[in-house]
C-alpha cells in the first residue's frame, strides 16, 4: 500500500507467496533428503538439518510479517515496538533448551545410579567418623 | 466521518487528545492494538513450543515425527511429511487470499473483498478439516491421548520374536532409533516381544515399552491451540465477511480496515504454523 499502487502491489503478494511455497517444498525435500527418505547417499547431520530448516523457517517468517503483514510499510517506532519484545523469545528458546539437555544429564545419571549393583552399606557394622558425614 | 472530524481537530489540544485523537506510530488504534495483541499470542505460542523443546531435549528417547505422521486419507501409508506439506499450503493459499482481500479493501472493491474472503474461509475450513482427520487417526486408530503416548522408539538393534498383526512380522529386524507403535485391541495394549541383537545386552528378551508421555500431551495442546485460533479466525472471518457484504465497512470509507485488522490476526496464524510445522514435523 502507500507506495505501491494496487498493480504493483498484487504482482508483489504473487510473487510473496510463490516464495513461501518454493521454501516450503525445499524444506520438505532437504527434510526426507536428509533423513535418507527418497534417496540413499544425501544423509546430513542431524544439527546441520537443523540449521538449515531454522533458517528457512525464519525468511519465511520474515517474509509473512513484512509483507504479509505490512509490517515493511509501518513506521520504525511500531516496528521496534513489537519486534524488540519478541527478541527475549530468542533467548527463551536458547536458553531452556540449554536446560533440556541438563535434565538428560540428569535423568541418564539416576537411570545409571538405578541400575548400579547396590553396595553394602550397613548401619550397625560401619564405624562412621564425623570426617564421612560432613 | 470519525477519521476525518479527528484529523481537522487540534491533536495538542487536551480535549482532543482524550478522544483519541493522537495517532501514536502512524497506525489506528484497533491496528496497533491488534498488534500488541498478536504480541502476547506470540508470547503464549513461543512458552507452548519452548515447553515441546525443552522437554524433547530432556528425554531419552523421542517419537520419529516421520513415523508418526506419515499417514494420508485413502489408506496411504509410510509417507513422510505429505499429508502436512498438504496443510501447510492450504494455509499459505489461504493467507494470499487474505492478502488479495485487503487489498481490495484499499480500492473500496466491496465484491472484491467477498469474494476473497470466501476463498480465505474456505481454506481455513479446510484446514481445520485436515486437522481433524489428523486428530481422529491419533485417537481413533492409533490410541493417543494426552496421558499415553504407544509410540516407542528402539535404543538398541534387534529382532521381532512376533508380529503384532500389522506390519511387523516375527523375524523383522530393526536398529537402534527405529520408531514402533504399540497396537490397542479390546481395551488392552498388546507390546510385542524383541530379541536385543547388538550392544551389552545383546541376546536378551525385551518387550516394547510407551514413548514420553509428553510427547502426546505437547501435541494435542500445541496443535489444539493453534487450531482454535484458526476456528476463531474462521468466526471472526464469517462475521466481518457478511458485515462487508451488507456494506457497513463501506460506509466507513476507511479502506475496509476490518479487513485488514482480521488479516493480521489470520497471517499470524499462518506464522505460527511456521513453527508448529518446523518443530514437530520437520525436525
Amino acid at each position: 500500500m502507500g507506495h505501491l499502487t494496487y498493480g504493483e502491489s498484487k504482482a508483489l503478494a504473487t510473487k510473496t507467496i510463490l516464495i513461501l511455497a518454493v521454501i516450503t517444498v525445499a524444506e520438505v525435500l532437504v527434510a526426507l533428503l536428509g533423513k535418507g527418505y527418497l534417496k540413499e547417499g544425501f544423509e546430513m547431520n542431524g544439527a546441520l538439518l537443523g540449521g538449515i530448516m531454522i533458517i528457512m523457517s525464519i525468511v519465511k517468517a520474515y517474509l509473512i510479517i513484512f509483507e504479509f503483514m505490512h509490517m515493511k510499510y509501518e513506521i520504525p517506532g511500531l516496528v521496534k515496538s513489537v519486534l524488540l519484545p519478541t527478541l527475549l523469545l530468542v533467548w527463551g528458546a536458547i536458553a531452556f533448551t540449554w536446560e533440556g539437555a541438563y535434565w538428560h544429564n540428569t535423568r541418564n545419571k539416576i537411570k545409571d545410579k538405578n541400575e548400579a549393583p547396590v553396595q553394602e552399606v550397613g548401619m550397625m557394622a560401619d564405624e562412621y567418623k564425623i570426617e564421612q558425614i560432613g | 466521518m470519525a477519521t476525518e472530524t479527528i484529523a481537522h481537530n487540534d491533536i495538542h489540544s487536551e480535549e482532543a487528545g482524550w478522544k483519541g485523537a493522537s495517532r501514536p506510530f502512524k497506525a489506528s488504534y484497533g491496528k496497533l492494538m491488534m498488534w500488541y495483541f498478536l504480541v502476547s499470542d506470540a508470547f503464549t505460542f513461543a512458552g507452548f513450543l519452548i515447553a515441546y523443546g525443552s522437554l524433547r531435549f530432556s528425554m531419552p528417547t523421542w517419537p520419529v515425527p516421520d513415523f508418526v505422521f506419515s499417514t494420508f486419507p485413502g489408506g496411504i501409508e509410510h509417507k513422510p511429511l505429505l499429508f502436512v506439506t498438504v496443510m501447510t499450503f492450504i494455509l499459505l493459499a489461504s493467507s494470499f487470499t487474505m492478502v488479495r482481500a485487503v487489498q481490495e479493501g484499499h480500492q473500496e472493491n466491496k465484491r472484491g473483498v467477498v469474494k476473497w474472503m470466501i476463498f480465505t474461509i474456505i481454506g481455513g475450513l479446510m484446514f481445520l478439516s485436515c486437522q481433524a482427520w489428523e486428530w481422529n487417526k491419533l485417537i481413533g486408530e492409533e490410541h493417543m491421548t494426552i496421558t499415553e503416548n504407544p509410540f516407542g522408539t528402539h535404543v538398541e538393534a534387534g529382532e521381532y520374536l512376533e508380529g503384532d498383526g500389522h506390519h511387523i512380522e516375527a523375524g523383522t529386524t530393526f536398529k537402534a532409533g527405529e520408531s514402533y507403535l504399540i497396537h490397542k485391541h479390546d481395551g488392552e495394549w498388546h507390546p510385542i516381544e524383541f530379541k536385543v541383537t547388538e550392544g551389552p545386552d545383546a541376546g536378551m528378551v525385551k518387550e516394547q515399552v510407551k514413548g514420553p508421555k509428553a510427547f502426546g500431551a505437547l501435541f494435542f495442546f500445541i496443535t489444539g491451540f493453534h487450531g482454535f485460533h484458526v476456528f476463531s479466525g474462521v468466526v471472526i472471518m464469517l462475521i466481518v465477511t457478511v458485515n462487508a457484504a451488507t456494506g457497513m465497512y463501506r460506509k466507513r470509507k476507511n479502506g475496509y480496515e476490518m479487513i485488514e485488522k482480521v488479516g493480521l490476526y489470520w497471517h499470524f496464524v499462518d506464522l505460527v504454523w511456521v513453527f508448529v510445522f518446523l518443530l514437530f514435523y520437520l525436525l
